[in-house]
Parts: C-alpha cells; structure tokens; sequence
C-alpha cells in the first residue's frame, strides 16, 4: 500500500492529516508517470461507520489526500471526474464508479464538502488549476475535458479553468448517485438531475449534529440550574424538571421538529417556522405543569425565541435560503427577539420571588 | 420549497446574454428559461444566491449578491465587521500560504 503525499497547503486552522492507513486504495496503477493509486469502489464497514461517526459530529474534517487516483483500468482517453477530499463524498462517488474507467482528481478542499468548499472559495478556479499543476494528470490522460460536480459552480468558472489551462469544465449532475448514468446519456443531465430538492431524509440526516451542538449549552445550563435552585434552598429535583424540562423542549422544536417539518410549517420565513410551534410548546408546558401566570408569561416570552432561534440558524444547512433573504430576517426579528428576552427575563426573575 | 418572496438579487443584463443557456446548466433551482434566445429570470424566489451563474457567465451579463444564506455565519459578520463567513477556513487566501 502506497502512502500519499499530502497537500503542500499550510493551513493554519489545521494541517491536512496524513493517512497513512488508506484500506479504499486497492492497488497501484503502473503509468509512463509513476504509479497512480487506485480506489476501490465499495465501501466497506469502516467507511459507513466513519461516515456515521461524521454525521454525529465526531468528525468534522474527515478527509483523503489530495491528489490523482485511478478507478478500475484508465486509459488516456478515459474520463476525468473532480471531487472535495471530504471523505463522505470520496466515497459517495467511488461506490458509484463500479465497472468504469477513469480518473479521479481530489482537490484540496480542506475536508468539505463539495457545496460548501465552493461556497467558501476552496473547492475554486485556482484549486482546480493548482492540482491540474501538481498532479501528473497531463501525462496520463490527453483528454481534455473534466467532469466536476454541479455543486461545484458557485466556485469554478468553467472559461477561466479554460483559458488558463485549456481543459474544458463540464458539469455533471447534483448528485453522485447520477453520475453512471449521466455518462452513459452522452454528459447530458436532464432537469431533474441538476435541481437540489431537500426532502425529509435530506433534512433528517442534518438533525443529529444540530442537536449534538445545541445539547452541550443545555447541559451547562442544567447544572447552572441546579446550583442555582439548590443555592437558593428551592432545590428539589421537581423544582430542576420546571426548569430544564421546557427549555430541553424548545430546543427540541427548533433543532429536530423545524427541520423536519420544514416544508409544512407555516411561513417562508424560517424565524416564524420556529416561533410558532414555540408558542405551541411554551403553552403546552406551561398547562401540563399547571403554571402560574407570571410562570406562564414567562415561558410565552422566553421559550419560543429559543425555537425561532435555532430555527433561524438551520438556513444555514439548507440549500435554498439566500443571504439577502436571512439578512432581512435578522434585521426583522433580531429587536422583537431582544424585547422578548428581556421581558422574559424579568418576568421570569419576579416569579421566583413572589 | 421557496424563501423569502422578492428579496433575491439575481439579474440578467440582456445586452450581454449570448443564450449560450450555461447559466441554466449550472443553477441548482431552475431560476433560469431561455425567452427568444436570451435567457430570462422566471423563478426569482428560487434563487439561493449561490452565485453559480455569475462564476460561470462567460459575457458577465449576470449580477447577484451572491453569499451564504446563513445566519450565524451573517451574525458573525455583523459581530466582527466582516463578510459572512462559516468559520476559519473560509478565507484560504488568507489561511493558507501557498
């Protein structure tokens, strides 16, 4: 088994790591240029569970080395597909490739996935030209087209890679699931092929890390709640399940029901999406635990604005939301958010003395 | 599924449009038609501001503030006064030597 160079970038952030363990690398490939490793194209269970680990948030950057990889038997003439070193979306595509031919060039895209690398300038231009320069790709292929994925557009301008380098960019389909298919429908993709949708498992797969991210503040808060009750001799574990019990709620609304229910809340406004069924839940609780009504209107103030907030932050894992659009959102509710807050608060603290 | 109404701000300048239709290959929601050889906004709440069509114009005849539709990356340019971005290594100019 061959160890990869890494990357020459030195990024500050952090450093590609070197895998020196690469089981999705079957073999090398003898080429004029040196030997090409190449990829398998099944996964095996230490791909699913590290992509499994990754979805909970455990591995953020889970990458491959950059780099030029052949799958089953290129020649010259084969095709060239570009794709982010991400490793969840090395293998969405691998395990797509069975029975091809072809090259597969990995930009350095620090980790990330292809959408969000070209939404952040790294899955770029420059990127592409960079490994096209690094690469031996010119040795062993005088094909002169590549196939990137369509996600990748926001960052590559297909007649700037042209004119610097004179390969022709084609973009293939949204999804890697398409791609066998797309190649053998002479690199045409129908509409449907080349639209994101954002359906519910879509939308599911996203849930555990938002909710992961959102726990640990609940679990700090938790413990300052207890110590606080219990510091002023109103400690007692039903008195903790007021306090934490509607709050674990809220954030439940806006972390796991708002994406989930996205299409069917009502409002575009994702803000609203998550207020609404706040106030559901606020009353909900506030009547089952028999509330008062300075405990009420507390719950009222305070708790959907932890829906709608965390409501308001899924536009960023979504692939529909513009920036002028969350811009206009945040203006719009960040004052009435405050207000609600505060009042919340207040209302909250009087309760505790009356 | 569609954002906010009216707020995208994608145009096309139909001087410049040659209708070589790119800009509809690219876009991930369909905002584009061809109307008469030239292509046309027909979907304007659609738009994510991906700035795919922009990238890949090759007469420039498309304009759109493109960025990230995220609000903690927005709030966090709000906070330090700079462009919405998602975290470190969003700027790879700035973050990566080479």
């Amino acid at each position: 088994m061959k160890k990869l160079e890494n990357s020459p970038c030195s990024c500050s952030c952090s450093q590609p790591r070197a895998t020196t363990e690469s089981p999705w690398i079957i073999d090398s490939l003898e080429t004029p240029a040196g030997l090409i490793p190449r990829v398998s194209t099944k996964l095996t269970w230490v791909d699913r569970f590290g992509g499994w680990k990754a979805r909970w948030g455990y591995r953020m950057h889970y990458r491959v080395p950059p780099g030029l990889y052949a799958v089953g038997n290129p020649s010259e003439k084969d095709v060239i597909l570009v794709t982010a070193n991400y490793k969840l979306t090395f293998d969405k595509l691998r395990k797509e490739l069975q029975g091809l031919d072809a090259w597969l060039l990995v930009l350095d895209t620090h980790g990330i996935n292809v959408w969000c690398a070209a939404g952040k300038g790294l899955f770029s231009t420059q990127e592409v030209i960079r490994q096209l320069q690094l690469t031996p790709i010119k040795d062993v292929a005088t094909n002169k087209t590549l196939i990137l994925p369509q996600l990748a557009s926001p960052g590559v301008s297909g007649h700037q890679v042209k004119k610097e380098t004179g390969y022709t960019v084609v973009y293939g389909p949204v999804h890697a699931s398409d791609i066998a298919a797309f190649l053998k429908n002479g690199r045409k993709a129908p509409p449907a092929m080349r639209t994101i949708q954002f359906p519910f498992l879509d939308r599911l797969v996203l849930i555990p890390v938002e909710l992961v991210s959102v726990l640990k503040y609940f679990f700090i808060y938790f413990i300052l709640a207890g110590l606080v009750s219990f510091a002023l001799g109103k400690g007692t574990a039903a008195k903790l399940a007021t306090l934490s019990l509607p709050v674990l709620g809220a954030l439940v609304v806006g972390t796991v029901l708002v994406p989930a229910l996205l299409p069917y809340l009502p409002f575009r406004s994702f803000t609203l999406k998550g207020w609404i069924p706040g106030i559901l839940w606020a009353s909900a609780v506030s009547l089952w635990a028999g509330a008062g009504i300075l405990q009420f209107s507390g719950n009222l103030l305070l708790l959907p604005i932890l829906s709608a907030g965390f409501a308001l932050t899924f536009t960023g894992s979504t692939p529909f939301t513009s920036q002028t659009g969350v811009n206009k959102e945040i203006r719009l509710f960040a004052r009435p958010m405050a207000i609600s807050g505060v009042l919340g608060v207040v209302v909250m603290v009087a309760n505790w003395f009356v | 599924m569609r954002y906010l109404r009216n707020v995208a701000t994608v145009r096309i300048d139909g001087k410049n449009c040659t209708g070589c239709g790119l800009c509809m290959t690219v876009c991930p929601h369909q905002v584009f038609k061809l109307q008469n050889r030239e292509a046309v906004v027909h979907d304007l709440d659609a738009c994510m501001e991906c700035g795919a069509c922009k990238t890949n114009c090759p007469t420039g005849a498309i304009e759109v503030n493109a960025g990230v539709g995220c609000a903690y990356a927005i709030l966090r340019g709000m906070l330090y006064g700079t462009p919405p971005s998602c975290g470190c290594s969003s700027t790879p100019q700035q973050s990566c030597s080479n």
